[in-house]
Parts: C-alpha cells; structure tokens; sequence
C-alpha cells in the first residue's frame, strides 16, 4: 500500500478546528439568519454533497427560520452517475480477468438489474479503494489481470485521476484503465439555474471543488442570472457562516460570489491541478442523472491516451437501461422536490436496500434526509 | 426485495442494519431459544437446567429470568476474530481474540473463568507470527484472569482463508441477584461510555489503507471485566453493559432502545473523542458512533447510582476518560413500543438543534475484528 504525502494527515489539524465548531458562535450565527430572513420565502441550494451531510448530521434544518428552505443540489458524484454508466461498469466487471476498483459508495448503487456489490458477492472481482493511486498498485501487483478503475467525481477528484494515468504511462503499465465518468459543476449549475421549474435563490457554492476551480466559474451565475452564491467550508460555523452571507446578499438584493472558505479556497483555485486535468482529459456532453445530457459537462479521456480509456479498451455489451420504477432522484437532484416528498422514500427505498443513487451513497441527499431525520 | 438480498454480501457482517436482518431472518428464525432471544451478548442459562431445553420453537416463550436470579446462572459467548491485518497499532488478532469474548460474557454481569479457541490456519502462515499471536493471547488471558481450557487447530490450503482466523469462546458464572439485559432500560436512567469512541476501528483502517497521523491512534483493544465488576460493586443496580463493538455506539444505544422500548437521548459534547479520531472520521466521511471499539463500555445506571458508577469507571485501568453521555426517557404519549425501529435514539448538538442516530447501514470497515 502506498505511504504517499497525500494521505498523511496532521494530528495538530484539528485543534484550531474547534474554532468552526465553537457552539455559541455558531447559535449567534442562527440568531443572524433568522435576524436577517424575516420569515420570507427563500431557496438556498447546497450544491456539494458533502454540505447535505453536514446540514443533516449537525441538524440545522431543525433551527432554520421558517420559509427558508435548504434543497440539496447535483453535487453527489454517485448520484449523478447516469444508470448507463453503472451498466456498463458491471459489464467491465464481467470481463474475464478483470478487477474493477472504485470508491466504496459505487458499489452498492443499484444499475439496471444488478449493482458492483452483488457481481462481488457472484465471484467477481470489485475492489473498494481509497485513492486511484491504489489502483496503480493493484495493477502492479496482479500483472495477469486488468484493473479497470471506475471513477466518477467532479474537480476534486479528477486530478488524481489524471496523476494515475500520467503515473501508468511513465510506468508503462499495460493492465490499468479508466472508465471515466466524471463531470464538471458549472455547467450542472447553469442547467438548473436556468430551469423554469426550479426556484433557487442562492447556492452554497462546493468548498472542495472551488480550491480546483476558484472563484471564475461561478460568475456567470450572477451576471446571466442574477443569483447570488458563497463558497464554504463544511465544519458548523462554516456552513452557518455561508448561510447567513447568502442570506444578507438574497434580502438586500445584491448578488455576488463571495469566498467564505478562505482558509481553503483561494480565489484563483489551483491551476497546476487544473493544467494537469486538461493534459489527459478533455470536455464532452455527458448525461446526467436527472439532469439529462448536459453539452461539455463531462470529461473523456484524450486519444493520447487512449490505451488507458477502458470503454475503448473493452468491447462489452452494456444491457438495456432500465430506470427504478417511481424514483424520483431526477427531481430530487434538481431542487424540485424534497427526499421526503418522494414516494417511495423510507418505504421502497431506504439505505439498507435502496432503490435510487440518492438513498445509496453516503453523500445523497435522501440518505443524508433518511440518517439524520429530525 | 431487492438485488442485494440474494447472497450474502460484507455488510452482512457490519454490525448494523444488515447484519441485524441475517440474524433474525436466518440465525433466529433456525436456532431461537429464549436465551438467543434475550438478544444479549452473552446467553445466560440456568446451571442446572430444568424441562426447557428441547422445547419445540413454536411453543418457546421468551426468557423471563425473575424468577431465577436467586441461583446463580450460566453464561456463555462466542466471537470469531477475521481482523486483517493480524497486527496493528495498540494491539493485534490475540489480544482481540480474548478481549472479545472476555468482554461479551462479562457484559452479563458474570465473572468470566474459562475460554476455548479454535484456529483456522492458512497453509504457508509464518508459525513466527502464529507464536506471537499466542503470547500476546497468554497476557491478555492472564490480566483478565481467565484461563483457555480446550481448543481446536485446522488448516486449509493456501488461498482459501487470510492467514489466521480464531473463535474463541468463554464461560461465566452470574452470582444470584444479578440480572443484567438491555431490555432492563427505564426513563430517567443515565448512560455512561467508559472512554474516547472510535479508536479501533480508525486504528486498524489507518494501518490497512496505509494512513499515516503525527499523533499515532492505537486500537483500544482490552479485556473490561474489571472495569463492569467494579461498576457493579459501585452502582449494584446498573442495569446494563454493552461492548459497543462492530457498529459502534450507535448500534448498541439503538438495541437498548428497541429492548426497552425507550427513547434514548445523547448530548455530542459530552461524548469522549480524541481529536485525531474526529480528525480521520472527518475526512473519511464517517461518523464516530458508528465506528468499532474494542475496550470501552456503555453502561446504563439509574440516575441516583450514576456519579457513583462514573467514579468506578474513571478508577479502573482502562476508564480514566468516562463519561455521562445522555439519558433515557419514555416513549411518548405511554405506548409502550416505538413505532418503528428506527428514530428512537437522538443526538443533541451543542447549537439546539438534534439529530436521529441511526444504526450502520452497509458496510463501513469490513475485517476490522
């Protein structure tokens, strides 16, 4: 297993923490919010899965004021893994020989008729990795089989997926691919800001993602819509913070993008990762669950480097698509609906033996609505 | 159903929701005798047993010891030990192997004497580690005062098991008046922990996936039998233990709950974490009550026993970081069983705002004991 920097983690990172999780700054925060929303109706969308997370573990719809309403957005890269793809990442694994590695919450999405869990259980080979670096390894120690990474994510993880196929070429490994899912925000953003059906009044705009993409991306928000966003952090005040700064900009009718994560984000993001993305991949149309195709929000991997793009590599017959009967992930994903007003949530769908991406990953919003139920 | 249900998958084994749902369905539905069905860690039988064994399952009644703690009773665990890798920081598969089972018949309330270990060895395991697994088990049995009495060796060819398994499994006597089960939960009783959560399971995941902290996290792994007759001796009417292992907190204060139809609530600040385990659940996305534990004890204790109990705990050799975490209280509106399984334990925030703890989904860490 590799040793390698990336996972190193500072044991004195936590303490000045404890500052963002300060309890009493963090009730004069909802003293501000609800100081400031005076009860109107507004619609804050978090755009990152992570920030569902948070909102739900650290209970904060329960102490909103009423009218202000938190949706969750398109920023769960399993959710958003349209049904084909998850198809066709169980037909790779099918392959003779193959080991597909991919990130732990893939594995229990359910595709058309069966899901990465269920073809481990059946005897294939499906391996839950941390990193795309421990695929590179996994390749390297089984020289007779071909591993085949599935990646989905957005800005933040496809660096590293980047980094892994530049690695595999300078190591001249011949039995690693990439089944390349992964998608980018701004596009996924225009599309609902721009649908009649959806109502947002300002995003919380992905903390992780903006240290890759800065601030510039988001522009168009304000400027083509008039929406108002905030980058932040996850820990409680972060998020309150971000809150409360989105708030003050919707009721004062100010819009503008505002960086409230700066201990991490830096407002023109991290152009060597985002130079090393661009080396090995370039944008495509992709679709989106829920969202439907999206013109240039996806990535392909580029032809000079087409030895590592599995779909090139692997001829498979990918089944025909059948999407779950009665699940709305689609509108839950756009901010139409909330988890809860889907009809099969916590009856037909619940984590345990879920039907939509939504109710899998750890990240969905309607697993996030189920686990931290108010 | 749905596609998962078909064979068994490792959530199966987490601890949590699944795992709960292959025991019922599978192990309860075959085997269910009233001491299986008293859904403690331990089984505790009467020492000289009367007409019961042999009833037939469809005329099985549910245990009701009552009107037996005048005698002093059996009771029996078992535990099998997967956990890869066999070594990690705090601890290794030996130390686990006793602690597991030490601490599961002790969380009956029963002195633990005696243990059996059984070995499922992979051909070609170096016999040097296999030595050091037993030395380890020696001083583990040793400073829990018990002795391993009988055991069993297999081998299978390379390939078809991941080194070395073990089972052990241990006996204890209950002295009479004790009667300890998790359906024994009344309102306005306290719930204690007996330290800092998380520490297994982040320490064995850290040193499996090769994550490196400046401030190591070693697995908490330690035999508690000490600990719980101290508390007894402190608190006579604790009313239960539990070793929040696979599942963490969370599964163990959702058992309670649904044993005792009660609600269960727990205050965040109060909950003992060390600062790095917080750190790694964070960036792992998990959350730290639902993350294994090896050496710690969650303990409900009436109120007016509660400061007593804590005293005990923070005494003993593995206790110093014990805690009162939350309370129990009654369902509401007097009916006496929740309306559903889930939804009866609530996390407080320090901002007023609450969350339902819900048992593990899935699986988290698989092979971590």
């Amino acid at each position: 297993m590799t040793q390698g920097t990336a996972k190193d983690v500072a044991a004195n990172a936590a303490p000045p923490l404890d500052a963002f999780r300060d309890p009493a700054l963090a009730r004069s925060l909802i003293d501000t919010i609800h100081a400031l929303a005076g009860g109107h109706a507004i619609n804050l969308m978090e755009v990152c899965g992570t920030h569902t997370v948070s909102i739900g573990r650290y209970g904060f719809r329960s102490v909103m004021p009423d009218g202000l309403r938190l949706l969750s957005g398109p920023g769960c890269p399993v959710c958003v893994t349209a049904n084909q793809d998850i198809d066709h990442a169980i037909a790779l694994a099918r392959v003779p020989g193959a080991i597909i590695a991919t990130f732990g919450d893939m594995m229990r999405v359910p595709g058309s008729t069966s899901s990465l869990a269920a073809e481990k259980a059946a005897g294939r080979d499906v391996r839950m990795v941390y990193s795309p670096l421990d695929a590179l390894s996994l390749a390297h120690d089984n020289p007779g089989s071909e591993v085949i990474f599935m990646g989905v994510g957005f800005e933040t993880t496809t660096p590293t997926i980047a980094a892994a196929i530049l690695e595999a070429q300078a190591q001249s490994l011949r039995n690693f691919s990439v089944f390349c899912a992964h998608k980018t925000t701004p596009p996924a953003l225009r599309a609902i800001a721009g649908d009649p059906h959806t109502h947002i009044d300002g995003f919380i705009l992905p903390g992780h993602v903006s240290t890759i993409t800065g601030i510039e991306p988001y522009r168009f928000l304000v400027d083509e819509f008039r929406i108002p966003g905030v980058i932040t952090g996850f820990e409680p005040v972060d998020v309150l913070e971000g809150i409360a700064v989105l708030v003050n900009m919707v009721e004062r009718d100010e819009p503008a993008i505002q960086n409230a994560y700066r201990r991490g984000v830096d407002t023109k993001g991290n152009a060597v990762a985002r130079a090393l993305v661009n080396q090995v991949f370039e944008p495509c149309d992709a679709i989106w669950r829920g969202l439907g195709p999206i013109p240039q929000s996806g990535l392909r991997i580029r032809d000079d480097f087409a030895a590592f793009d599995a779909t090139r590599r692997f001829e498979v017959e990918v089944e025909q698509t059948v999407e779950p009967q009665g699940c709305r992930c689609g509108d839950v994903l756009r901010g139409r609906i909330a988890p809860t007003q889907c009809p099969l949530f916590g009856r037909k769908c619940a984590p345990e033996d879920p039907v939509g991406p939504c109710m899998v990953s750890s990240e969905g919003s309607c697993a996030a609505y189920y686990r931290y139920r108010a | 159903m749905g596609i998962q249900a078909e064979t068994v998958q490792l959530g199966h084994g987490s601890g949590g929701q699944m795992m709960k749902r292959i025991i019922d369905e599978v192990f309860l539905e075959a085997f269910g005798s009233p001491e299986l069905l008293a859904g403690n860690d331990a089984g505790v039988a009467e020492l000289s047993p009367s007409a019961t064994i042999g009833t037939s399952p469809s005329t099985r009644e549910p245990a009701t010891h009552d009107d037996t703690t005048a005698q002093a009773r059996l009771a029996m665990s078992t535990d099998s030990f997967v956990v890869t890798p066999q070594f990690f920081p705090g601890g290794d598969i030996g130390r686990l192997a006793i602690c597991g089972t030490v601490n599961d018949v002790a969380t009956s309330g029963a002195r633990p004497l005696y243990l059996s270990c059984g070995f499922i060895l992979e051909e070609g395991y170096p016999l040097a580690d296999l030595r050091r697994i037993c030395q380890s088990m020696a001083v583990t049995a040793r400073e829990a005062d018990v002795r391993i009495i009988t055991g069993d060796t297999k081998v299978v060819e390379r390939g078809k098991a991941d080194g070395v398994y073990i089972n052990t499994a241990g006996v204890g006597i209950v002295p009479a008046g004790v009667n300890l089960s998790g359906s024994n939960c009344l309102p306005g009783d306290l719930v204690l922990v007996s330290g800092t959560l998380g520490d297994h399971g982040i320490a064995v995941m850290s040193q499996r996936e090769g994550l490196t902290f400046s401030t190591p996290i070693e697995s908490d792994a330690a035999p508690l039998n000490h600990l719980i007759a101290d508390v007894l001796a402190a608190a006579p009417h604790t009313r239960c233990f539990r070793d929040p292992t696979r599942g963490g907190l969370a599964s163990t204060l959702n058992e309670f709950a649904q044993a005792s139809s009660v609600l269960i609530a727990v205050d965040e600040e109060a909950i003992p974490v060390k600062p790095a385990v917080r750190g790694a659940c964070g960036m792992l996305g998990y959350d730290v009550l639902q993350v294994a534990n090896e050496g710690k004890m969650v303990a409900v204790v009436p109120a007016e026993e509660a400061e007593a109990a804590l005293a005990a705990m923070r005494a003993s050799r593995y206790g110093e970081n014990a805690a009162i975490i939350g309370e129990i209280a009654a369902l509401p509106d007097g009916s006496s069983q929740p309306a559903s399984t889930t939804g009866s334990v609530r996390v407080r925030t320090p901002w007023g705002s609450t969350r339902i703890l819900d048992m593990l989904v899935g699986e988290q860490l698989p092979r971590i004991c």
